[in-house]
């Protein structure tokens, strides 16, 4: 079709470019195309091994690496694409349309890097274009929650920049290979990875900001950023010890959040990082099943969270609300979309036949294995609050629980095709893990169904959901409540602030003193001033700017007139 | 929104919430009584206590929400709460 060393996001870019010329049914064809033409191309054009290079000054810059970790990603960025655009399909705003485009080509440039310098490229880019469709949403929240998210990736690429340039002036490369926690460099690009991957205290503007996005817009945000930076965790720092204990921590600490969060879309938020905690782990553990493990995790990540996502925006989207407390009773009107949610609570919480079981189990495996017990349980701990908070609470807070009242109608056509794909695909891998994991980069014999492990499971989640239905019968489940919960990010969006405020008000005293001085030298200057000839001069008299500007038009004004009269 | 004259939903009426929980309650009985009649690997000594995974769930999700629950009382803020003063 196209020549093979075609790097992957320039078919995206050319399409981004298309769709600000193009208007209705013409941008959705590109929207559609562009991922089916451009995965069509990596699936049957690009053989693993694949190099493309230019020289700019004097760096080789590598914008395309296909080996089996990149090309996996990018097959998966491409479905991702495709889902998100059919979800998508109704929406009339070029500033998202071009926006989504750009941001998947930014996430396929990213994986198909071959060297730090081309990863920064598009690793700010992925973060300049992203913003925008949380700007899309138009409120005051979103707006100031863009600009926080904003800061916070583009600080990540900063880092990723000065880790990069520190690695080339030790190494003399800028291949991006393995790097290691040695030295400076790698610490610098270490953090700028895990700012993108919402490490612990690192985190909040995943929280913050997917949630105010649009309820498109999030579909698109759920699917790049964070798996950009597992797969350049899985590329960067594999088998690095102190991934397993922050994964671990991952996995645990944001279901307590998610189970008093009120905010359906910020819970899925929250399960996000529990999710990518599990993809950390077996980043960290770093032998071949485990790498394995958190490779294929993050390609079902995307799409099981992608529907939860889309079941959320379509909610959303419909009632205009999406807060637990507001939402209840949704099945009688919207039960396709109530379905489609649940094959995804499913596939999140892991149950056999659905996607999450195929993949988790392959960390969990590898963690056993490699005696970690304890962190082991913490996963195990974590396997059961997910299910409880994205499994359970996700479908029975919108859909069931108490009627809110609400009719509304079935989620539109293009949101269904679009969750429908999505789940196929969630039961597909889940039933049939054989061709996913031919797709994965390590060579590995595993197979996740034998009676223990599908009994193991199956015990585990359902007496999950029995102490769910305990404590909603014996009234100990807490309620939804109209509330912010807080979490890390008040370290800068309440304590920062404050602390300024009170150095300025401390300081006033010496304002004071400062304001004093600075008067009385602008008298003696006034008073110096005026006994020049200067000062007698009428048009130097201290007027308003506004009225230079008014005769500077009346001046212009007059030359019109007479220009016309002459 | 609703009207007076609306037609029965599936869980409107309390009999088929009643027939999904015991439906429910089942599963779990023979779930947990296939552990001691099916043969598995135990790679764990902690597997080996009946009823581990069984045990270990349920318990999880109890502290799990009892956890969070007094953690309200620490970290839960008015709704505006960052919107007074940001």
């Amino acid at each position: 079709m196209w020549m093979t060393e075609l790097p992957p996001f320039v078919p995206f870019f050319l399409a981004a470019l298309l769709a600000l010329a193009t208007r209705g049914w013409l941008r959705g064809a590109v929207m559609l195309a562009t991922p089916v033409l451009g995965g069509l191309h990596l699936w049957f054009d690009v053989p693993d091994g694949t190099l493309l290079s230019v020289s700019l000054l004097e760096f080789e810059l590598t914008l395309m690496r296909a080996d089996r970790l990149s090309l996996l990603f990018g097959y998966l960025f491409h479905i991702a694409a495709f889902i998100a655009a059919v979800f998508a399909l109704h929406v009339r705003d070029t500033s998202q349309s071009v926006a989504s485009l750009l941001y998947a080509g930014s996430a396929l440039g990213a994986v198909f890097a071959g060297d730090l310098m081309t990863l920064f490229i598009f690793w700010e880019l992925l973060a300049v274009t992203s913003v925008f469709l949380i700007w899309a949403r138009k409120t005051e929240r979103a707006i100031r929650a863009g600009q926080r998210y904003l800061i916070m990736q583009v600080a990540s690429g900063v880092l990723l920049l000065a880790g990069a340039l520190v690695h080339y002036r030790q190494t003399g490369s800028l291949a991006f290979d393995f790097i290691g926690l040695e030295g400076i460099s790698g610490t610098l690009i270490f953090i700028a990875f895990g700012i993108k991957c919402a490490f612990p205290f690192l985190h909040n503007w995943l929280t913050d900001a997917y949630p105010e996005a649009t309820p498109t817009g999030t579909v698109f945000l759920s699917a790049f950023t964070t798996k950009v930076a597992v797969y350049a965790l899985a590329r960067g720092f594999p088998g690095t010890d102190i991934l397993i204990y922050i994964g671990a921590a991952m996995t645990c600490f944001p279901i307590f959040y998610a189970v008093i969060e009120n905010d359906l879309r910020r819970v899925l938020a929250y399960s996000m990082i529990n999710q990518i905690g599990f993809m950390v782990c077996g980043v960290g553990i770093g032998t071949a099943l485990a790498l394995n493990g958190a490779v294929s995790h993050a390609f079902n990540d995307v799409i099981f969270k992608g529907l939860l996502f889309m079941s959320m925006g379509a909610v959303l989207h419909r009632t205009g609300e999406i807060n637990g407390s507001n939402l209840g009773g949704l099945y009688k009107t919207m039960p396709k979309t109530a379905l489609l949610c649940i094959v995804g609570a499913s596939s999140i919480s892991a149950f056999p036949l659905f996607s999450g079981f195929v993949s988790k189990s392959m960390v969990m495996t590898a963690m056993i294995e490699e005696g970690y017990d304890y962190l082991w349980l913490m996963l195990l701990f974590a396997s059961a609050g997910v299910f409880h908070h994205a499994g359970i609470k996700i479908p029975y807070f919108a859909f069931f629980a108490h009627d809110s009242g609400i009719r509304t109608q079935e989620a539109p056509r293009n949101m269904l095709i679009a969750m429908g794909i999505a789940a196929v695909l969630c039961i597909f891998i889940g039933s049939q893990p054989q061709y996913l994991y031919s797709l994965l980069p390590w060579e590995v014999d595993y197979w996740p169904y034998d009676t223990t492990h599908v009994l193991a499971q199956l015990q585990l989640l359902f007496f999950s959901a029995l102490a769910f239905v305990w404590l909603n019968k014996a009234g100990l489940y807490p309620p939804e409540l109209r509330s912010v919960n807080i979490d890390a990010e008040w370290l800068y969006r309440r304590l920062l602030p404050a602390c300024v405020s009170f150095v300025r008000r401390a300081a006033q005293p010496l304002a004071g003193v400062l304001q004093g001085i600075r008067q009385n030298y602008w008298q003696t200057l006034q008073t110096m001033y005026c006994r020049t000839s200067l000062a007698d001069y009428h048009l130097a008299a201290s007027w308003p700017t506004g009225s230079m500007v008014l005769w500077i038009a009346v001046f212009l004004g007059g030359y019109l007139l007479l220009d016309a009269i002459l | 929104m609703k009207q007076a004259d609306e037609k029965q939903y599936l869980f409107d009426r309390v009999e088929n919430v009643n027939r999904l929980l015991r439906g429910f309650y089942t599963v779990c009985g023979i779930l947990f009584v296939l552990d001691f009649i099916l043969h598995r690997h135990m790679t764990h000594d902690w597997e080996h206590l009946p009823g581990f995974y069984a045990v270990f769930g349920f318990i999880a999700c109890v502290v799990l929400v009892l956890v969070a629950k007094e953690m309200r009382k620490v970290v839960m803020r008015k709704e505006d709460y960052y919107d007074v003063d940001d």
